[in-house]
């Protein structure tokens, strides 16, 4: 579930509200959106590919709530990195042109 | 039980056709109705680019160039499991036009990759580009869209033809309707709320907006679908567990466990829990399957795990009807439904018409969306067309009535409701290994809690959304049950224990409707029409 938006990192575009499938962010006039619906979130990762800034993190649990530590996530590099993964975000191209699915379907039995 | 519309609604808009849902299925829709120069309105219960279970997750396609010894496989290989319920000529259909839709895909941009021959590789599309790249087309064929706005019920004229729906902005409060003389469910399948990748907007909504208007469902018995995940998160991939290998606890193989033998997997998870590990991937595949599917390895990287050394627990989550066949009946291969102006496309529609009763892998359903999109968006524009001058006279009226007026002042529990439902749909044992006897119990529970939701009412309009999504779920459990009641054999994904055989007998589709009684019949195959026949008498 998600589980943090980075305070020093949020530039309050609410791109996040507007876009989470399950309506899991409310707006804050001046402020970072919160998490206002956390147990409606389905730990789909779309916020975080969607975020501009690499604010957001969701832990992979998706039935129970963790604590996170933004430093440490920072540290190993879990922030932002699924952003990373499919090549979105300035001066990067989409990973989709990489897909190497037809290798895998080779080996398929 | 009908109520005359008030016009207390801020947004008041009309259309030629309105698109309801935004996943695969409705962009297509949204784009074909457009194109023929008509006036489109898309709404999606979330928004239209991130939301539904192709932007979540991604899709294989059933993409076959047209040659036919290929073809020919492609369709051959299906059918036994399937239980020969698709039908040939509706493949061929699919065929094509996913072939000619993804091509134009490539032309739109969708960055293609190419194979180890160089050639252009059309059989994968990633969610949450091929999703913004749908978006970004819509807007440019003209399509207004309405994100974060659930559809809430139909309207209908006084011919009882559906004419638009109404809704809710989820996050304004404020409540809209788009008067449209054809109508498109593309609201996706039912995964009550399992949290499999994507799919928790995915609450059966258009199949109870479609019944409220005198829609029929085919093959709701085909609805337990199970996506394999590690334990605790929602990646419901099932592809890359065809290189693993299932043990115990203690590290011992489960004997006959496999991707393809998900049985075995739920028997023993009634028992204690299940542990893969994706030993079998060689080396040299890993860094392809990375490639292939970043969203796949997010879990493992999040919680420290490496899949293909570490073993890791799995559970099977309820895809539903989202990797099921069932849905809306389709009558003709203009994608209509039973109703007049009212179309289906993608999950909200039924799939047996392709893959009989089995689907998951194969990339019959990302194929399916597109096709039935396309189709459903055409025909609509067209319907919609031929209606000339007499669209505007009408006279409309609300439609939907589950949890919208009950003149008790009973306080629904939603939550409730809910949790009620999923413990009769999620066990493997009520819903995966069927029982005559299990069934019939369900089955009462689940009229019971009808009965309950009937003589009930939300308390602030802010529930609306949510109470719906409660509804629609109970009702498409009831089907699910009523249909795999009548189903007295095996056959596809239906796993009927006290019948284990697939009966010759039964070979047609079963279909399911009503609201507060609920009826399900047989009906032969080939039970539908060509569409020229049906446009043609409307113009
Ligand atoms: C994990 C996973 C992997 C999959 N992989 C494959 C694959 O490899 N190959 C394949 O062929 N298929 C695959 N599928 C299935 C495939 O994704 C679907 O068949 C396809 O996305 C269906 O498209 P759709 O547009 O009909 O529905 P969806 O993509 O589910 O979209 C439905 C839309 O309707 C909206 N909606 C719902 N209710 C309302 C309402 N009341 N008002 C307004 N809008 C509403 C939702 O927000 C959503 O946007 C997979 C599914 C899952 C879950
Ligand atoms: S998308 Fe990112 S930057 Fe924008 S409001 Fe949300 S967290 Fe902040
Ligand atoms: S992971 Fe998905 S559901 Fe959860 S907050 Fe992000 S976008 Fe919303």
């Amino acid at each position: 579930m998600i589980e943090l938006v980075s305070e020093s990192r949020c530039i309050e575009c609410n791109i996040c509200v507007n876009i989470c499938p399950t309506n899991v962010f409310d707006r804050v006039p001046d402020a970072p959106p919160t998490i206002a619906r956390q147990s409606d979130c389905q730990t789909c990762y779309m916020c975080e590919l969607y975020c501009p800034v690499d604010a957001l993190y969701v832990a992979p649990e998706s039935d129970m709530k963790t604590s996170v530590n933004e430093a440490e996530l920072i540290q190993i590099g879990l922030l932002g990195s699924y952003r990373e993964n499919v090549g979105w975000g300035h001066k990067r191209t989409s990973t989709a042109k990489a897909d190497e699915t037809f290798q895998i379907l080779k080996q398929m039995k | 039980m009908i109520k005359t519309l008030t016009t207390d609604l801020e947004l008041d808009l009309e259309a030629d056709v309105l698109v309801i849902g935004g996943g695969p299925s409705g962009t297509w829709a949204a784009w074909s109705a457009a194109s023929s120069g008509s006036r489109v309105i898309l709404v999606d219960k979330g928004y239209c680019g991130t939301t539904g279970c192709a932007a979540a997750s991604g899709n294989g396609v059933w993409y076959v160039p047209p040659d036919p010894e290929a073809r020919e496989t492609a369709k051959a290989s299906r059918e036994s499991l399937g239980g020969f319920l698709a039908d040939r000529n509706w493949m061929d259909r699919v065929l094509n036009q996913t072939y000619v839709s993804v091509n134009q895909l490539a032309e739109w941009g969708y960055p293609f990759p190419t194979d180890d021959e160089g050639k252009p590789y059309r059989r994968s599309l990633q969610g949450p580009e091929y999703m913004r790249l749908m978006r970004r087309q819509i807007q440019r064929a003209g399509v207004k869209i309405l994100d974060n706005s659930p559809a809430l019920e139909l309207l209908v004229d006084d011919d009882g033809a559906v004419a638009g729906a109404t809704g809710v902005n989820r996050q304004t409060g404020e409540k809209w309707i788009v008067r449209s003389p054809a109508t498109i469910i593309a609201t996706g399948g039912c995964a009550f709320l399992s949290k499999a990748l994507g799919c928790n907007v995915l609450t059966g909504d258009g199949y109870l907006m479609a019944a409220e208007a005198g829609a029929e469902m085919s093959g709701m018995e085909f609805s337990n679908a199970y996506g394999i995940s590690p334990a605790f998160s929602s990646v419901t991939k099932t592809l890359f567990y065809n290189w693993a290998t299932f043990t115990y606890e203690d590290g011992t193989v489960i004997p006959g466990a496999s991707s393809h033998r998900r049985s075995v997997i739920a028997e023993t998870l009634l028992q204690q829990p299940v542990y893969a590990i994706i030993d079998k991937a060689a080396e040299s595949m890993r860094p392809s399957m990375r490639l292939a599917q970043p969203n796949f390895f997010l879990p493992f990287d999040r919680a420290g795990i490496d899949p293909f050394t570490q073993r890791f627990p799995v559970t099977l989550r309820l895809e539903g009807t989202v990797r099921g066949t069932g849905g809306i009946r389709i009558v003709d291969e203009s994608c209509a439904s039973s109703v007049r102006g009212l179309y289906a496309a993608g999950d909200a529609a039924t799939r047996e018409l392709i893959c009989g009763g089995f689907t998951g892998g194969g990339s019959h359903n990302a194929a399916w969306a597109i096709s039935s999109g396309y189709w459903s968006g055409k025909s609509a524009a067209e319907y919609t067309h031929s209606l000339g001058e007499h669209k505007t006279q009408r006279q409309v009226k609300r439609v939907g009535e589950v949890v919208l007026h009950s003149g008790s002042d009973r306080t629904l529990a939603t939550d409730e409701i809910i949790q009620a439902v999923q413990a009769e749909v999620f066990p493997y044992e009520k819903n995966y290994f069927r029982t005559e006897q299990g069934l019939t119990e369900s089955l009462g529970r689940l009229n019971h809690l009808w009965q309950e939701l009937r003589s009930s009412q939300v308390t602030s309009e802010k529930e609306l959304p949510r109470a719906r999504e409660a509804a629609a779920m109970l009702a498409t459990a009831r089907w699910m049950y009523s249909s795999a009641i009548e189903r007295k054999e095996t056959r596809g994904m239906h796993k009927h224990l006290d019948y284990p055989e697939q009966d010759a007998n039964q070979q047609h589709y079963l279909i399911s409707g009503g609201l507060d009684q609920v009826w399900v019949k047989s009906q032969p195959l080939h039970g539908t029409e060509k569409s020229q026949s049906k446009i043609g008498a409307a113009v």
